[in-house]
């Protein structure tokens, strides 16, 4: 258990870390490449908590395919005049001020009473892709089914966002 | 779990809306030829689908479960899905003249609308956390993009990239919120979550969180103050059309989720979600009517009206009773039919190249006289001035606040309601005491009277005579 505890602690800081380099580094693709370091974290994260297939899941659609969009969006923008651009003079003092406020409020809260004699959710229970896709196609299935409906909506609406339509 | 044919059949209202939404998507190459076929198709198969909901809720359905307990027919969804049926085929009407003059004249149009109706008659439904988050999605997101429709209008397109942006930030803060409360309670059931927060041992600050979190989603999509920022410009860009959709369907519907939501699952936290839900009804009361006095365009002025009228709105569920319900109920309800009225009266001006700046408005009562008396019984029961619709919508709700003994809240709802009356009543003062500018030649798209006329019957009939419509608000609310 504590080389548990200990492996989630490094997969925790190093996921927070890559988050924080995401906002802070100035050129994109280094953005984007910590943002992979973060996710892949996650994924870490989920082996811990007992479920590999989310895990897979993370890395197959996050790590791969979201990525993959992300940096085809990078290669089409001009990264010399993005890294330079800031953002336009807002006053960030507000941000300086709400953000601590808000991190110290949650500590708080998360820390203030102890969860652990609470009947949480049950975690990694069984987590095969069996189980997962029984679950879905069950107790899930309406979520499931109104999903690919938005999908399908969603996919109208890009398709009808992107499309050229007046000269 | 095995499901059977009445779990589809319970269902087939939404069913049928997705399946003729799918099946114009690909009929759409061959029927571009006649224009607005799709929109008479789409106006159609609501028709159909509000008769499917009536024979299903007077059936032996009604009041079940279905789907594992995710998806109830009861008399509570059935009022609200009545509202977004009659709010879409109103808009649907409304948009066939004004699509062909801005020339944005697409099926999609009707497709994405129809798509986001179904989202909004699966959140009537819904009774878990996680069909609410999906159905909210699917109301949203074409919603989205028929606000930026207008693709050669920069604001149409800044409309709907602040919307679309702020939606997918206020989205994330719901689903944390509802992550949350699934931890805490090990459920997403509403129901399943009022028994597990009854026990002492589930009360954590956590769940103050969750809550905040909650809130802050909900607000966002009905335009509450300060999650508001969207609302102006994207009501401003949209196409008029969609203004009305956005300001009466995604609000009835993110109300309707809203109060199942907050009196089935929260219930148990009512003192804590009570004091955020009040700031949030002041603050909108407030900002949102005294901002709009300062507008110049009725398309903004009434953006803000909206944002104020959710805070009334919002007064019936502070009030936290069976009563309070029903009157959230009746104020949707009539607020759709008089908020649609006076959109497409903007409409009917704008089509006949009349923008909508106040200005434009000059001398409407000299040579257009029936126009602006139906514009003007539609302001004045969005003010609340009896005998409209409006003013009985505001009355049910003062008196639930009042019966619980909130009697500085309802105070103050009353004195931003007589603000209110001042920049409606000034555009009525526009209409009638100033020269007009010229004469303007006015071509009468029998749709669009149609609508008007409508609205203008139906504000002053519940306005006059409001037992019915209370009576079968107060039915459907029993269930909460």
């Amino acid at each position: 258990m504590i080389l548990e505890r200990l492996f989630f602690i490094l997969f925790a800081v190093v996921a927070i870390a890559a988050a924080g380099g995401v906002v802070c580094f100035k050129n994109p693709v280094h953005s984007a490449f910590s943002l992979i370091v973060c996710l892949l974290q996650v994924a870490a994260i989920f082996v811990l908590l007992r479920s590999p297939f989310l895990a897979v899941v993370q890395i197959f659609i996050y790590v791969g395919a979201v990525m993959v969009l992300f940096l085809f969006v990078v290669l089409v923008l001009d990264i010399k005049k993005a890294s330079l651009e800031t953002f336009p003079g807002l006053k960030r003092w507000p941000v300086y001020v709400i953000l601590p406020v808000m991190a110290i409020e949650f500590l708080i809260v998360i820390f203030g009473k102890s969860f652990a004699h609470m009947q949480m959710a049950e975690a990694g229970a069984e987590t095969t892709v069996e189980v997962i896709g029984l679950a879905l196609f069950t107790h899930y299935l309406l979520p499931f089914e109104i999903i690919s409906v938005l999908l399908l909506a969603a996919m109208v609406g890009a398709i009808i966002m992107a499309k050229k339509r007046w000269n | 779990m095995i499901f059977s044919l009445l779990d589809v059949l319970a269902l087939l209202p939404e069913l049928i809306l997705v399946a003729v939404a799918c099946i114009l998507l690909v009929l759409d190459p061959l029927i571009k030829k006649c224009s607005g076929l799709a929109g008479v198709i789409s106006v159609v198969t609501i028709i159909a689908a509000a008769i499917a909901t009536y024979c299903i809720a007077s059936g032996d359905l009604a009041g079940g479960s279905f789907f594992a307990d995710m998806h109830k027919i009861d008399l509570y969804s059935v009022f609200f899905k009545m509202i977004f049926y009659v709010a879409t085929v109103l808009v649907m009407l409304m948009s066939f003249q004004y699509v062909k003059t801005k020339d944005i004249n697409m099926s999609e149009y009707y497709i994405l609308m129809l798509f986001s109706l179904t989202g909004m008659m699966i959140l009537a439904s819904a009774v878990d956390l996680l069909t609410i988050y999906v159905g909210l999605e699917l109301m949203s997101i074409p919603v989205y993009v028929l606000a930026g429709f207008k693709q050669s209008s920069r604001k149409s397109n800044e409309g709907a990239m602040k919307y679309i942006i702020l939606g997918a930030f206020s989205s994330g803060i719901l689903l944390y919120g509802i992550s949350f409360i699934y931890g805490l309670t090990g459920t997403t059931d509403l129901a399943g979550i009022a028994v597990a927060l009854k026990d002492p041992v589930t009360s954590v600050p956590a769940l103050s969180i969750a809550i905040v979190m909650l809130v802050a989603g909900f607000a966002f999509k009905i335009a509450g103050v300060p999650f508001h920022m969207w609302a102006p410009d994207a009501y401003e860009g949209a196409p008029t059309p969609i203004t009305a959709f956005m300001s009466v369907g995604v609000k009835a519907a993110s109300f309707a989720v809203m109060v199942r939501v907050f009196m089935v699952g929260l219930e148990p936290l009512y003192d804590q979600w009570v004091i955020i839900l009040i700031v949030i009804s002041v603050l909108s009361m407030g900002y949102g009517n005294l901002v709009a006095i300062s507008q110049k365009s009725i398309k903004r002025m009434l953006a803000y009206s909206s944002i104020a009228h959710a805070g009334y709105a919002l007064l019936g569920l502070i009030a936290g009773t069976a009563e309070g319900v029903s009157s959230v109920l009746f104020y949707m309800a009539v607020y759709a039919v008089m908020n649609i009225g006076a959109f497409a009266i903007i409409i009917l001006l704008s089509v006949n190249g009349r923008i909508d700046q106040l200005d434009s408005y000059r001398g409407l009562g000299k040579t257009n006289k029936l126009v602006a008396l139906l514009m003007m019984i539609l302001l004045f029961s969005l003010a609340g001035i009896p005998p409209m619709a409006g003013f009985m919508g505001k009355f049910y709700v003062f008196k639930a606040l009042l019966s619980q003994g909130m009697v500085p809240l309802a105070i103050f709802a009353v004195l931003m309601s007589s603000v209110a009356a001042y920049f409606y009543i000034r555009v009525i003062m526009v209409m009638y005491m100033k020269e007009p500018d010229g004469e303007f030649k006015m071509f009468k798209p029998a749709c669009l009277y149609f609508v008007i006329l409508l609205t203008v019957v139906v504000t002053i009939w519940h306005g006059v005579y409001p037992t019915l419509l209370i009576d079968l608000a107060r039915l459907a609310s029993s269930i909460i």
